[in-house]
């Protein structure tokens, strides 16, 4: 908090920010990677479907297709984004001894960034036909 | 808890769950949850399978046959309904967050239509998994 409120009352620089200072923001960013995921998800889905039964040259091949690269790594982004949101609620809601919570609020961190670094390096290797 | 000694029955919680009949809005929004917490790990399945590719073709055909054999196509088709429930009822939030189709029995109505679509959807995304397996 500002030592120097300036213009602003004591009312106005918390109204909306609720006890944890973020107001909306989990809110917001649930919905705008939901609004991502929708389309994306899709692609996906279609994307799978299509390479059932290929083989490994031609799922390498059709991985390292820019566009489908591109297309993956943002699915991976917006979902892995929008789970550790969900996650991270569903935390909240269920574990109240606040040593568990943290503990299951950082590895709720952890787990998505590895998930995502792990596809990631993948997806490159195989674009960059490493 | 410290309560004095004559204070025999603990303090009232307000009801739970399991105080209320179960109605579809309700089943639904249970449901979103649980798919959504299934989903979450369902992650690891994508990234194996991401990663198997960039490894050796001995690897990848390992996994995939993994994910062929009945169990895994089993858990893919749970994985799709899965993923179709949660994406239909997050349409639903959509919806609801501009404030239409809240009274009661249209909230009833779009309960049953995500579950009906998600049943559609998932079913026709499975009609094309195996119509375009065949030639192969």
């Amino acid at each position: 908090m500002s030592k120097s409120p300036g213009m602003r009352t004591a009312l106005g620089r918390v109204r909306g920010l609720g006890s944890a200072r973020e107001g909306t923001d989990h809110f917001w960013r649930q919905r705008l990677t939901a609004v991502a995921n929708v389309p994306l998800i899709l692609f996906f889905v279609g994307l799978v479907v299509s390479l059932n039964g290929a083989s490994y040259a031609e799922v390498r091949e059709t991985l390292a297709n820019p566009l489908v690269a591109l297309l993956t790594i943002l699915i991976l982004a917006s979902a892995l984004y929008h789970m550790k949101l969900g996650m991270q609620s569903i935390i909240e809601d269920y574990i109240h001894g606040e040593g568990l919570k943290i503990v299951l609020v950082m590895l709720n961190i952890f787990f998505p960034i590895v998930i995502g670094a792990v596809s990631l390096f993948a997806l490159l290797k195989i674009a960059f036909g490493v | 808890m410290s309560a004095p000694a004559t204070r025999l029955k603990p303090r009232p919680l307000s009801p739970h769950l399991q105080i209320y009949k179960p109605i579809p809005t309700m089943v639904m929004s249970i449901a979103h949850r649980i798919t959504g917490g299934a989903l979450y790990f369902g992650t690891l399945i994508v990234a194996w399978w991401i990663t198997a590719a960039a490894g050796s073709e001995n690897y990848y055909n390992f996994v995939s046959g993994i994910i062929g054999s009945w169990l895994g196509q089993l858990i893919l088709f749970g994985y799709t309904w899965a993923l179709m429930f949660h994406m239909l009822g997050g349409i639903r939030h959509f919806v609801w967050d501009t404030a239409s189709y809240m009274e009661k029995h249209t909230a009833t109505k779009l309960a049953w239509a995500t579950l009906i679509g998600s049943i559609v959807l998932t079913i026709l995304i499975w009609i094309a998994v195996f119509a375009l397996r065949s030639p192969a």
